[in-house]
């Protein structure tokens, strides 16, 4: 704050609350427009095309689109993501049992907590192995298990009518675990002397969590199930690793049929994957633009 | 407190939880426990039918020699800590300075720059793979670490920009003002105002961005092809094709896979739970 400040310094003191904020915005826009905001318009543009990857692109107009409409293929996968999303679901309601079931005070429940939120932080890659193993005919636990109850033995991961059942369900044992932890915070932080004062009223048992817990866990469920819908929808290393899509194509969801026309053995169709990309995109954006109205009116309350 | 404490519950009410506790727990992690039983599995076993009785012998010692002599495992962890270690300094660093910006200044475009990384976050990573992948081979970074890395920070900022502006929005902004009104520069505000209280961020944004690199699958098959620049999920994901039946060198990898993000998290585990969890309570 002397007195003798050069011209270009001054401009720079009479700017600085103005021009601060972008110069702290720069790497990390740059970065994340290159990678993310700039590739999905490449994305919906490289849809209207034919393109192997590497040779010339030729226009082809909604033919992408169309192609989709009847491909079997397609309607298996989204059939199957719709699946997923509604059974991906119960994570929430189960989270919330296990957090209620958990929240105690008895010696070592720390632990106890831990050791039950232990599945998140495995890679689903193991959750995938783990699942297939336990699945596995012959040798597998849960096999071995329904042996014992209903005498039968059923190959889960090999039966087009379980498959994408069982991939649900080793998807599911992490995200309870993930939804039991947003809820166990969110039961640290509620209000005690109302939960006191309805008891006193003689609310208790369901109507007390009905009337009075559930909505002051609002935040959490509103978190739930945000992290559960993009997981269901983004589901794809179960997939590729318990099944590869199988048996016959049928367990595919529209993340790992992308992936499949885009980059496997059953050639480059770049152009194609881009579209089923596209479809899943607009999913996707429902999801978001309704959480983000609801961020949006939050920002605006706060 | 819901649901009452048990303390408050009848006698047997008391007894039935401390039963059903570790009851439960058990079931809960039945397939882990599967897993980690069949790691320390002598093959013998697996061959005799053994898959559920007790190890007829400890094996724990040569099947997780075996996992590391025959296999490139040990390589392949090399290769995730070299991608997760650069990715959590860039991605919790670009996120400090982007969050500072979107929580201190007011300015037009404010709210659609936050809404545009909170929505970038949530996207599905298939509309980005065709672009991310040939601009990465463009780059001549196809099959190599630094082309992983780069995609990682860039997608990352987006979630650690939302943590870190919903944290420092958190923070009195009435030290930030006086240090204006004394006439200390923006940057120096950031710096030595703003940075070191934002060190429980910083620290709950790294274990929880580690955990999800480590983790990561997707564009560690999309982004590297051969073994020298594979992470640890892509790479058991291929010993898992070699290893066929061989479910005690399976169940050894898996575990050694699982390790780091596990060790992680039960030694940060508070900054680890503050991490996932500050969105839910506070809205």
């Amino acid at each position: 704050m002397s007195s003798t400040v050069p011209a270009t310094s001054s401009y720079w003191k009479r700017n600085q609350q103005r021009l601060a904020p972008w110069l702290f915005l720069a790497p990390g826009m740059i970065m994340f427009s290159i990678y993310v905001i700039i590739p999905i318009f490449e994305s919906i543009w490289i849809s209207f095309y034919d393109w192997d990857g590497l040779g010339p692109k030729t226009w082809i107009g909604v033919a992408n689109y169309v192609e989709l409409l009847d491909d079997e293929a397609f309607y298996t996968s989204l059939k199957n993501n719709i699946l997923w999303l509604v059974l991906y679901l119960l994570a929430v309601p189960a989270g919330l049992a296990v957090a209620l079931f958990l929240n105690q005070t008895v010696t070592g429940i720390r632990l106890y907590k831990s050791l039950f939120f232990f599945p998140f932080v495995i890679s689903q890659v193991v959750v995938g192995l783990i699942f297939t193993w336990f699945y596995a005919p012959d040798f597998g636990l849960l096999s071995a298990l329904i042996k014992t109850v209903t005498g039968e033995s059923i190959a889960i991961l090999a039966d087009e009518r379980y498959v994408t059942l069982g991939i649900i369900a080793a998807g599911l044992w992490p995200q309870i675990a993930y939804c039991m932890i947003l809820y166990l915070t969110g039961l640290n932080n509620i209000n005690p002397e109302q939960v006191e004062a309805a008891r006193m009223d003689g609310a208790k048992g369901w109507s007390l969590l009905w009337n009075i817990v559930l909505p002051q866990l609002g935040p959490a469920t509103f978190i739930a199930i945000v992290v559960t819908v993009i997981g269901a929808l983004r589901s794809f290393d179960l997939v590729s690793i318990m099944t590869d899509g199988g048996p016959y194509g049928s367990s595919r969801v529209l993340s790992f049929y992308m992936y499949e026309q885009a980059l496997s053995e059953y050639g480059y169709r770049m152009g194609y994957g881009a579209a089923i990309a596209v479809v899943l995109f607009m999913i996707m954006m429902v999801f978001i633009t309704m959480f983000i109205v609801r961020m949006l009116m939050q920002e605006r309350n706060a | 407190m819901f649901p009452t404490p048990v303390q408050k519950a009848a006698p047997w009410v008391r007894h039935v939880y401390t039963i059903i506790l570790p009851v439960a727990l058990i079931v809960w992690l039945l397939p882990l426990i599967g897993v980690a039983i069949t790691s320390i599995r002598p093959s013998s076993d697996l061959a005799a039918g053994n898959y559920f009785g007790m190890p007829s012998r400890f094996a724990g010692f040569e099947n997780y020699t075996a996992v590391f002599r025959d296999s490139p495992i040990g390589w392949y962890i090399l290769n995730s800590f070299k991608v997760t270690i650069p990715t959590v300094i860039g991605a919790v660093g670009l996120a400090c300075l982007s969050g500072f910006a979107l929580a201190v200044y007011k300015f037009r475009a404010n709210l659609i720059l936050f809404f545009l990384f909170v929505a970038g976050n949530f996207i599905p990573f298939q509309i980005l793979m065709v672009p991310v992948r040939d601009m990465t081979l463009k780059a001549g970074l196809y099959d190599s670490i630094s082309g992983l890395v780069l995609f990682h920070i860039a997608f990352q900022t987006g979630f650690c920009t939302l943590f870190m502006r919903n944290f420092i929005k958190s923070l009195p902004f009435a030290l930030i003002e006086s240090a204006r009104v004394e006439g200390v520069s923006e940057w120096r505000i950031f710096r030595y105002i703003v940075l070191p209280l934002m060190r429980p961020a910083i620290a709950a944004l790294s274990v929880l961005v580690f955990t999800f690199i480590w983790n990561d699958y997707f564009w560690a098959t999309v982004l590297v092809q051969g073994q020298h620049a594979m992470p640890v999920t892509a790479g058991l994901y291929s010993l898992n094709g070699q290893w066929i039946a061989a479910w005690h060198l399976v169940s050894a990898g898996s575990i050694v896979a699982a390790m780091p993000p596990v060790l992680m998290f039960f030694l940060m585990q508070k900054h680890f739970i503050a991490g996932l969890t500050l969105g839910a309570t506070k809205g």
